[in-house]
Formats: C-alpha cells, structure tokens, sequence
C-alpha cells in the first residue's frame, strides 16, 4: 500500500513548477471523480420514499388517544438509488483506514478485519433481543463470558465489567468503583490525582463523580514526577490516574512503586489503557499493581471506529474493586448454562455500585473483538504489541534529526512517537504541517496533544503497516517538516487538494448553524 | 499471521536504523517483575480466518434468532426491516474505518452525514437543535438530567413511574455519584398514566420532570399539562422516547412543550444486537440551551475559498478542552449507528416514515383486538402505539414468557423481568408489534398464549 508507484510519481520528484492544481474551473464544482454533493435536504421531498409500504388509509381506526400528529414532520425522503449515490458522494470525502496511513497518537487506528463485520452481522447475534429469555440466547452470554475471560488473563486481573459503552463511560465505570469502595469502607475521600499529561476524559470523570482533580506534573524526561505524586498522596486522596504507556508515548518505569505507595496510602490505582495496543500480550496491568482499567475494544482489539463511535470501554479490575462491577454481569452455574446478574440477583450483585446502561453492552463490538482475538491468538497479540512499537520506534529515529523530539533521550518510546515544534520558523505551526501531510494522502497525527510539549504531534503508525508505506510517510513527513523549518509561506495555507481548504471553526461557534433550514425561513 | 505486513527482514532492518539488537529492547522499560517469557497462557494460539469463522458461528447457533419465530419483544429495542442499502452504506471504509472528524477538510463526508443527522433528530423530536449522538437512549437520559441541573441549578429530577426501568437505575446510579436527589416511583397499573400525580410532585426545587412517551407500558397521553406544571415551577420537561417510528404517527414531545427531548434511535437502521451498540439521541427545543448540551454538535461553516463546509463546532463545552469543567466526560457520539439511522430515515422520508408509523399501529391494534379474546387476558391501554400491556388474569407473566419460547414463540416482555420483586407487576406483559410482524404470527401468539394461560392453570 502507498508504495512508491513505478510507473509515476516518485517520492524524489518535486512538484511542477507552476503548481499543478491549478486547472480551469468547472460548471458544476466537480473534479472529475471528486463530486460536490448537495445536502439531503436540497435535494429529497417530502413526497418520496426509497421504502414500498401500504399507503396511509385516513380511515383506519386508530388508538392513538387524540394524539395523531396533525403538523409535518419536515422530513424528507430519496429513492434507493438516489440514497446510495447520495452517500456514496459524501463517503468519498472522508479519509478512512481503508485508504491510507492514518496515523493519530492515542487512537489506534489499525486495520478492521473484515471477519469481524461478517461475524457480527450473524442473525444469532445480531437479530437477537437484549431481554430475551435468557434459555434462548445462551450463545450470547458465552461471547461476553469468552471475551470477559480473554481480557482478565490478557491483563491479569480477576473481575470485569462488560457494559461500559466506550472509554470514557469505562473511566467513569473504574471512578464509580473506586468511589463506592471507599464509601463502603466509609471513607470519604475527596482528591483524584490525574498527571498534566493526562486525556481530557480523566479529569472530566474524576469531576463528575464529585472528585476535586489535582494535577501532578510531569518530569523533563517525560513521566509522572514520582516524587511530586508521592509527596502528595495522603487520607484525602481517593485514587490516582495515570496512563500507561503515557500519552508522551512512554512507558511509566515507575509504575509499580507508584501503585504500591497509593496502596499504602490507602488509594486506588486507574490505569487509563487507551494505549494498551502497546503492551497487549507482553506486560500484565496485573502485575504492576493496576486496580481498575477500561479497555477500548475499538483500538487494541480492532473494532471500527465508524466516524466516531460507537465504541465500548470494558473495564477489568482487582480482586479490591471486583464486588463493586456494575450490573449486569454474566455468570455460568453449575450445569453450565449462562444467565445475567441483574438488580433482581440480591445476593449475588453484592456492592454493585448499579448500572450505567440498559441492557448489557456493546454486543456488535464484542463479537467483533472476540474474533480478533481468536484470530492472532496469544501468539498474535504478543506479536502486534511488538510490531506497533517497532513501527513508532522506527519514526522516531528516522525523524529525530530534523524535528525535535522532547524525549528522543528518554529511550525507546512505545507504539507512539511525539514531536514538538520548536524550530519551526516564519510563524509556521503544527497545524500547518498536519495541513501540509493532507495534502500528501495522509490522515494527520494527533496535534496539540499532550499539552506538556509545546505544538506537539503525535504519531501513532499501529502494527498493520508494511515496512514501504511506512517509509513513505516518513519521506513525505520530512518534506513537510522541512518546509516548515524552511518557513514556507505556502504551507499556511494547506490543504490544497483536500475537497474543502481551511475552514472557518471560529465563525462556526461565533453564530452556530447546526440544522438546516429552508434559505427563506 | 494475516494482520501483520511486517516481515523478519524488515524487522532486522528496521531494529538496525534504530539501534536496538532486539525488539525485546524496546521495552527496557516494562519492570523486570512484569515481563513475560512467551505468549501468555492459558490462551491459545493464533488461527485462521476459517476456523475463528467456525467457532463463532458456533456461538452464534445457540441463539433463538428473532426473524425465525414469531416475535412480540419490545420495552426499549424493537424490530423493524433495514432496508439493504443501509447496511452496505455502512460498510463503506470511508465511513466504517473513519474516525472522529478532527481534521475537517477530509472528514466531509462524515461531518455533513451528522449535520443532515442533527436536522432529521430535531425535526423528528419537534426540537430547535439536536447533537450528533450519545451512547443509548438511557444514557441520553441521564444526560438530560444532568443538563437539567446546570440549567436549573436545582437538584431533584422527579422521575415518571413508567420510565423504562433500566433508563430510572442508571439516572439513580448516576445521581448516586453526584449527590442529585431522584424522586421516582413505581409504574400504576391503569389504563391512562397518572399525570395527575406526577405533577403534584413537581416542587420549587424540582431541576425537571422525566417522562417516557409512549411510556413503558405502551401508553401515550397529552404532555401539554406536564410542561405547564414544570415550567411554572421553573423547572424543565424531559420526554425520553424509545420508539422513533412512533413519532411519524403521534405528536412530537417538542409540540407538547418538552424542553429537553431524548431518546433511542435504535429501531432505524441499528438493528437489535441484543443491546448495543445503540444510538442515544439528544435535542433541545429553545436554542438558547445549546451551550449546555453534551456531546458533539455538528455546525455549518465556509473554507478558505468560501464553499459551504462543516466543522464540529462549540466544543468548548467538551473534555478534550475544558477537562474537569466539561458539561460531560463523553469523547465520543455513536457515529455508525447514527449514519445508519439517518440512511434509515433518509429512505423512509416524511411519507415513508407516517407510512411505516401507520403500519406498525395497524397491526399493533389487530394484535390488541386479537389477543383480548384469549381467554383471561385483557389490554391495560386505553391508548398505544406500536406496544401495549397484557394483563394475565393472575397468571405469572414470567413463567409464560419462558414456557412460550419453549413453544417457539418469543411472545413478549414480562413487566416481572424488568421490574422483579414487584408483586403487583407480575401478571403484566408487554407486546410489542412491528411491520415486521404478520398476522398469522398474531394468531400464533395468541393460540400459544390460551395454551400456555391454560397449561398453567392445571
């Protein structure tokens, strides 16, 4: 994939001379496969359907109380054929895995197997009701029971809660545990200790169940300050955040003194594992003292991100937090066959802090999770970690001569390599260079995040990359980079080529247009 | 293994340009106590596509498929036909292997499918703006709670009785954690909802009142009072609804003063999934709420060159910028889901949608004339959409549901498994009917229904 094309473009090929962008403009907008695409509601009536149903007959008897709906709803409809041009116009506007390197720090985005997507879209598991009796979707509990048992060994904890809908309702799952284990012990503590290097999303948990969030800063060398995060732990602090490997992309070395001093302190320990891809199958949460941890199934274990969700946020736990799993819970009696713990199950529910969401999860995502595990295996899983953190090592060093790299000196990184923008010149910035890589057939890195180093870009390369597309992002990378150290005016204005250029956010959120209307309304 | 393009060679090459003899070097930094010698055990080993393909299908076959028997379940998923274009939209990689749209310029695709989204939801729900998704119809719930608070700087959120259940333990669960009181209460077995009482237990300190429509039981009522009582009170209406097909045939929660409207989008173009992934949708009818809103928001913009664009826009309200003080720690919306849904609505339009709404309340009401001649079985609901409750003649509904899988027939959910312990709820099962549905399934469940009914007498 991406690899350089024999038989045209060159990496050493420079561009035409007279930019080769620039051609006469068309009637219709269009750029030969590049279609401008209408909204839905300039071009659907309210008169057509792309569905064959009964006509309304307005004499049927209805029981509907008085309430029919009189007004217009103020929808309207496509045919089937215009519904997939409609969409299929808009998809090739988009910058997918399936195109290209989409290399964004923090959120894995590896390949989706296509196994995945046929196997969950089997009716036993996707034409099956979330409160069907529970004799007759056996099948189903076993997959959260399979991949429950998967995620405990892969990461060596005893409990697991399979509702969490995404990362961060799996933070807020871990937080909740926390915060009930404490009170059960009636210990009010107050204080959650989260690294400045931190996700937003853990502050923002901590917040809401009613912790006040304190910062502890990071060293030079780009981890937590053990001695700031030690000299701060007392009978008010509840917990600790901390994410490992870090968002500087490093692994914490200390992590084990760390937990055992917040033990002894009489504190939890969340492992925020939105970079378990860099670990999974070579070092155990487990084993360095972890007390709570989501899993983002749609990072290390492959399931799509679809534009933006729907993901899912198991979280595993310690045998100190285990009796505070939300509910359901999937258990196996003794003849073998599987049932659901519910609000119902007194005794077994034990300290079960509640529930976070109807039904039982994200069952379309374990399925697809679980056949990616079966896929690689132990083996497999052991042998993705290694790769995605060889990739990201590989960057690193192919790039540290020309961009600075904050933490180059602090070793090996993880499945992810940061950079700054220190010598950037001309007013040039991070998001020119992430502009510019556009231009190149990239997805940009993660940029401006972590907030410890100054323009940061984050680049996350993943294990499903071959050995060529990754040298030839790096080639287009130091291109991009050099013009911004070059400072070249023509890269604030990047992209060129992307099918809209820079747009305005600032008068987005000035005067918020967030439906459409009729233009005469 | 078939995921990896990485070869040995390459490997050797690359652990060369970095410096490191092995890869095992790259992870000096993992403690000595925590390294692994191997693959970790107890686990096994990697297989092909072929044998992973066998073993879930395995998995998969010990499920009662819904589309093979008669089906009545309903209480917050129900089953509705997706057309096929819906699915192989989704699985377009442009749209399936994207992500959140940060960087706009190549993320159109994505960000006009929510703007297009937004517009279909707030019309839908009768409102001024709705976002681009939150994770299911319960969590939208507690959302809306939450946001209520804000809005109010009150406290109390006072729950309908006939709430979904699972939605009023999640909004408890929730407010556990927040110190927000919920005043709840259990559903009245009676043919209309007691509004009435409801509103009397709206106080000065009441944030909102949350009410379902059509409600847990099926039944649907005018919530014009409702809003009355709560804006008089200075507090918020919040109508949750979990059927969106119901709402091309009854009057929108926004038409009937709701201030807040939430809901599960899951019946257009998700499917049931046995419970997720769901798609929670979210809308307020003033905009002057909008910055108070969780989840993303979609908003129109112009580039550089001044064509018409869209952004994700007002996301100082969200984590990734105001961390602790966030109106909501969510970084995500259910962008598949609602893709799918608005593909969904996009096929059905405004006639396709009142059609579909008809059909469904068409055999909703053969159903209900149906099974009211079964012998000791009687329809609770003056009114109904889609699902009414059945009133068993004293008979436990729980019992009857499972003896009628036994009988092949998947006849509905009983108020016993959403609302166990409760002996007055006990005798009541909820049937939920679909376009899906034929009339012979009718006649089915309601033979099986007196079979069973009469079984059990013995």
């Amino acid at each position: 994939m991406n690899a350089p094309n024999k038989s045209g473009w060159k990496p050493e090929m420079t561009l035409a001379e007279d930019g080769m962008h620039s051609g006469p403009a068309t009637t219709t907008g269009n750029r030969a496969l590049m279609l401008e695409e209408p909204l839905l509601f300039e071009i659907g009536r309210a008169d057509v359907t792309g569905v064959d149903l009964p006509a309304v007959d307005a004499n049927a008897p209805t029981r509907l109380g008085g309430l029919a709906r009189s007004e217009a709803i103020g929808l309207v409809g496509l045919t089937e054929p215009e519904t997939v041009r409609h969409y299929t116009r808009l998809s090739r506007q988009n910058y997918g895995i399936d195109l290209g390197f989409f290399p964004l720090g923090s959120c894995t985005m590896k390949h989706n197997p296509r196994l995945n997507e046929k196997v969950a879209r089997l009716p036993g598991f996707a034409d099956i009701h979330p409160l069907a009796p529970q004799n007759s979707v056996q099948g189903a509990l076993e997959v959260v029971a399979q991949l429950g048992e998967w995620l405990c060994k892969l990461t060596g904890m005893p409990g697991v809660a399979m509702s969490p809908k995404a990362g961060a309702h799996g933070e807020l799952c871990g937080i909740l545990a926390i915060r009930a284990a404490h009170e059960a012990r009636g210990d009010a503590r107050e204080v959650v200790l989260v690294p400045e290097s931190a996700h937003g999303t853990n502050p923002a948990t901590a917040a809401f169940a009613n912790y006040r969030v304190e910062d502890i800063p990071a060293t030079p060398e780009g981890r937590v300050d053990v001695a700031a995060l030690k000299a701060r732990l007392g009978p008010d602090v509840a917990a600790v955040m901390i994410t490992n490997p870090n968002t500087c992309g490093l692994f914490e070395k200390d992590f084990r003194e760390i937990a055992d001093a917040v033990h002894a302190a009489g504190g939890y320990v969340y492992c925020d594992g939105a970079n378990f891809n860099a670990i999974v199958g070579k070092v155990r949460p487990g084993d360095l003292g972890v007390d709570a941890m989501h899993i983002n199934l749609h990072k290390t274990f492959s399931t799509p991100h679809g534009g933006g969700g729907p993901g899912s946020g198991p979280v595993v736990f310690s045998e100190a937090l285990a009796p505070f799993a939300p509910l359901p819970f999937v258990r196996q009696d003794a003849e073998g066959t599987f049932y659901l713990v519910e609000e119902e199950n007194r005794e077994e529910r034990g300290p079960s802090f509640g529930r976070m969401t109807a039904f039982h999860g994200q069952m379309g995502m374990f399925t697809r999770a679980l056949t990616y595990m079966l896929s690689h295996g132990a083996d497999g899983l052991k042998q993705v970690a290694e790769d995605a953190v060889l990739n990201a090592n590989y960057i690193l060093r192919s790039m540290e001569d020309i961009l600075h790299a904050p933490f180059a000196a602090s070793g090996p990184c993880m499945h992810e390599a940061l950079f700054g923008d220190k010598d950037f010149t001309g007013g040039l910035s991070t998001l020119d260079v992430a502009k510019g890589l556009i231009d190149e057939g990239y997805h940009p890195m993660t940029v401006y995040f972590p907030l410890v180093v100054h323009g940061a870009m984050l680049v996350e390369p993943t294990e499903t990359e071959s050995k060529a597309a990754i040298d030839q992002f790096i080639t287009a990378f130091r291109a991009v980079v050099e013009r911004a150290l070059a400072g070249d005016e023509e890269l604030k204005q990047a992209p060129y080529y992307a099918p809209r250029r820079r747009l305005d956010e600032t008068q987005a959120a000035r005067k918020p247009v967030l439906s459409w209307q009729k233009p005469d309304d | 293994m078939r995921y990896l393009p990485l070869t040995d060679t390459d490997r050797a090459a690359m652990l060369e340009k970095i410096g490191a003899g092995s890869v095992d070097e790259l992870f000096v930094d993992v403690p000595e106590v925590a390294r692994l010698d191997g693959p970790i055990r107890g686990l096994p080993m990697h297989a092909s596509e072929m044998a992973v393909e066998r073993h879930m299908k395995s998995l998969a076959a010990k499920n009662l498929v819904a589309g093979d028997v008669p089906f009545f379940l309903g209480a917050g998923a129900y089953r509705h036909h997706v057309p096929a274009s819906v699915d192989t939209i989704i699985q377009r990689g442009e749209f399936l292997t994207a992500y959140t749209p940060y960087q706009p310029e190549i993320a159109q695709g994505t960000l006009q499918m929510l703007f297009e989204f937004q517009t279909q939801v707030a019309r839908l729900y009768g409102c001024a703006v709705a976002n681009a998704s939150l994770y299911d119809g319960s969590t939208a719930c507690w959302e809306a709670v939450a946001m209520a608070t804000r809005v109010t700087r009150r406290k109390r959120a006072v729950l309908s009785g006939a709430l979904h259940p699972h939605y009023a333990e999640v909004v408890k669960t929730m407010a556990k954690f927040t110190g927000d009181t919920i005043a709840d209460a259990m559903p009245a077995i009676t043919p209309e909802p007691d509004l009435g009482g409801l509103i009397a237990r709206i106080d000065d300190d009441t944030a909102c009142v949350v009410v379902q429509y059509p409600d847990i039981l099926g039944r649907i009522s005018d919530l014009t009072p409702v809003a009355e009582a709560a804006h008089a009170k200075g507090a918020l209406l919040v109508v949750v609804n979990t059927e969106p097909v119901a709402l091309g045939a009854i009057k929108s929660p926004g038409e009937m003063g709701a201030d807040i409207v939430v809901g599960e989008g899951q019946s257009l173009g998700v499917g049931l999934q046995f419970g997720g992934p769901y798609l929670g949708l979210f809308a307020v009818r003033d905009p002057k709420h909008v910055r108070q809103m969780p989840g993303r928001l979609c908003g129109e913009t112009t580039d550089a060159e001044g064509k018409r664009g869209f952004v994700l826009t007002l996301s100082t309200r969200e984590q990734h910028i105001r961390r602790e003080k966030a109106t909501s720690n969510i970084c995500t919306n259910s962008g598949l889901c609602a893709l799918a849904f608005s593909v969904h609505m996009t096929l059905l339009g405004e006639r396709g949608l009142r059609e579909l709404a008809a059909e469904n309340h068409r055999l909703a009401c053969l159903a209900a004339e149906r099974l009211a001649k079964v012998p000791g079985v009687e329809v609770l609901n003056n009114a109904f959409f889609n699902e009414f409750t059945l009133m068993l003649g004293g008979k436990p509904a729980r019992a009857i549901v499972r003896d009628l899988a036994d009988r092949g027939v998947l006849g509905g959910v009983s108020l016993g498994r959403l609302y166990p312990g409760v002996e007055a709820l006990e005798h009541a099962l909820l049937v939920a009917v679909t376009e899906t549905t034929t009339e012979e399934d009718i006649e089915v469940l309601a033979r099986e229904l007196e079979a069973s009914i009469k079984e059990s007498a013995q």
